[in-house]
């Protein structure tokens, strides 16, 4: 294996991913040919139009969907409809288990994983703890708010300390200053954990804030039509939505987007992003 | 207690108040309907004498049996039918009219075949019962969001383990509604079973006392059968009452 090799965390390779039609209609073809190759360490922003397959992507790297075509690789092992050991992922619902409390919810993983109680407790208070939700341990998550309750879901990813991590639009069901300040976690926790990022996005300005690049795909089916590189140093936070080429790389991103948008909106209602 | 039990309380209190009073005056005959205050003296006497305690051991342990029978039968028999979506949409329509057919014209039918014993009892309070119980569980899966079904596979997990970690929590709101209509419709059935047709059991007493004029021992039975059922439905009301509460779902 080359240097360069040991470099690429994951990656897709001309894979295209094809629904096959309902009765009577026709096959859906919702994705690629894609090719990305993630480096390791780095956080990579997936933005596009509504339904161009940006949460199909995310699902075909996860294993949870096997590509029509193409490979995709972790860590240099082929992934095929199986989610590897190593890889977390971030839903954009709701997926906190609302019959455990929040301690619970994140030992849940670990206790699956047979790891020791002193071990389970040590990983699951320290992940709170890093989540702001120390003072919530013992509530439920019906008691909490739809931020506190992603954050639930985060730590039940974090314990497992992936070394990549997919985010299928986690904010999407938050307001904005709250999507702000979630951002500025998801960066802290980039940072301890060193993990790969994967965020899937339709917020431009949340992908120009967090990630070193970012992809902007077509509308269905999704290609990556350019990778803008943001340059940001790695220590950073929602302040950056105030440097001056912030706005240069959301007009950037627009000026990709607008008009697969504007086809997307003509094939609204077909399929789900 | 809050506002809302105190006024349960009072109508309660009201409406046996009221009964009895009728009853003192004579605006009801005391051959048709005896004062509570004595149905009530009747059913100290009767538990205190044991007269009835094999009767009420056989009727509440066949009603057990029933219960459990459904709620364990009726659960695994959703997760199979949920399973198999064709099985499923055949045998909707007859789970959507179950209930319009009198289930107790097969009561004959049972003692034919199993004798008069507690077989065909058992047999009528698990048709009342598991029915509801399946009803209960297709619905509670299907509402088992989507996304915990990634979260499984996230996690690498097989399918019974979702089954049994995820689905069945995510779902125990709505078996919980199938085990509470379960019980009610268990109890109906083995109670209406003994007073068709039946060797023993507290139906069959109630209609022996019936046949003999004997109105205080019918009465008591029947009260001691109201407040078993009562509190029996109560409780699980109490146990799901909590749990809606702990996941936030608001339930009257």
């Amino acid at each position: 294996m080359t240097a360069r090799d040991e470099d690429i965390h994951a990656s897709l390779s001309g894979v295209t991913r094809v629904y096959p039609g309902a009765a009577g209609t026709p096959p859906v073809h919702a994705l690629g040919p894609i090719d990305l190759e993630l480096k390791r360490g780095e956080f990579f922003a997936v933005v596009g139009p509504s339904g161009c397959g940006k949460s199909t992507l995310l699902e075909v790297l996860a294993g949870l969907q096997q590509p029509t075509a193409g490979t995709v690789t972790f860590e240099g092992r082929p992934v095929s409809g199986k989610v590897s050991d190593g890889i977390g992922v971030v839903f954009q619902e709701d997926a906190s288990f609302p019959w455990l409390t929040v301690w619970d919810n994140a030992a849940f993983g670990l206790r699956r994983n047979g790891v020791a109680a002193a071990d389970i407790r040590r990983r699951v208070d320290d992940a709170l703890a890093f989540m702001g939700l120390t003072d919530f341990a013992r509530a439920y998550p019906a008691q909490l708010s739809g931020g506190m309750r992603q954050r639930v879901c985060i730590s039940r990813t974090l314990v497992l300390q992936p070394r990549l991590i997919l985010l299928d639009e986690p904010f999407g069901a938050l307001d904005a200053q709250t999507r702000l300040l979630m951002g500025d976690e998801v960066l802290r926790l980039w940072r301890r954990t060193g993990a790969t990022i994967l965020l899937i996005t339709h917020a431009l300005d949340e992908a120009a804030m967090l990630a070193d690049r970012i992809g902007a795909m077509s509308a269905r089916p999704g290609r990556f039509l350019d990778i803008v590189v943001t340059g940001w140093p790695r220590e950073r936070d929602s302040k950056i939505v105030s440097e001056a080429g912030f706005a240069e790389i959301t007009g950037r991103l627009w000026d990709n987007l607008r008009g697969e948008s504007m086809k997307s909106l003509g094939h609204s209602g077909v399929m789900a992003g | 207690m809050s506002r809302v039990g105190w006024i349960r309380i009072a109508v309660l209190v009201i409406a046996i108040g009221l009964l009895e009073l009728c009853c003192r005056i004579g605006l009801i005959d005391h051959r048709v309907v005896i004062p509570p205050s004595q149905m009530a003296d009747a059913l100290v006497r009767l538990l205190i004498s044991g007269d009835a305690n094999d009767q009420i051991v056989r009727t509440f342990g066949i009603v057990i049996i029933a219960a459990l029978t459904s709620v364990v039968a009726g659960f695994a028999l959703g997760l199979i039918i949920h399973a198999l979506p064709r099985v499923r949409q055949s045998l909707d329509p007859f789970f959507a009219t179950y209930y319009a057919v009198p289930i107790f014209i097969f009561y004959p039918v049972l003692i034919v075949i199993f004798g008069l014993s507690v077989i065909p009892i058992v047999l009528m309070g698990v048709a009342t019962a598991i029915v509801a119980m399946i009803i209960a569980t297709l619905n509670g899966l299907d509402r088992v969001p989507q996304v915990l079904t990634k979260v499984a596979r996230v996690h690498r997990m097989g399918t019974i383990a979702t089954a049994l970690l995820l689905k069945l929590p995510a779902a125990a709101p709505h078996l919980f509604t199938g085990v509470k209509l379960a019980v009610s419709y268990a109890f109906i059935g083995v109670i209406a079973s003994e007073f068709i047709l039946a060797p023993a059991g507290l139906g069959r007493v109630i209609s022996d006392a019936y046949s003999d004029f004997n109105n205080r021992r019918m009465y008591a039975l029947m009260l001691l059968l109201i407040i078993v059922a009562t509190a029996v439905n109560m409780a699980l009301h109490v146990v799901d009452q909590r749990w809606a509460e702990r996941r936030g779902i608001a339930k009257p």
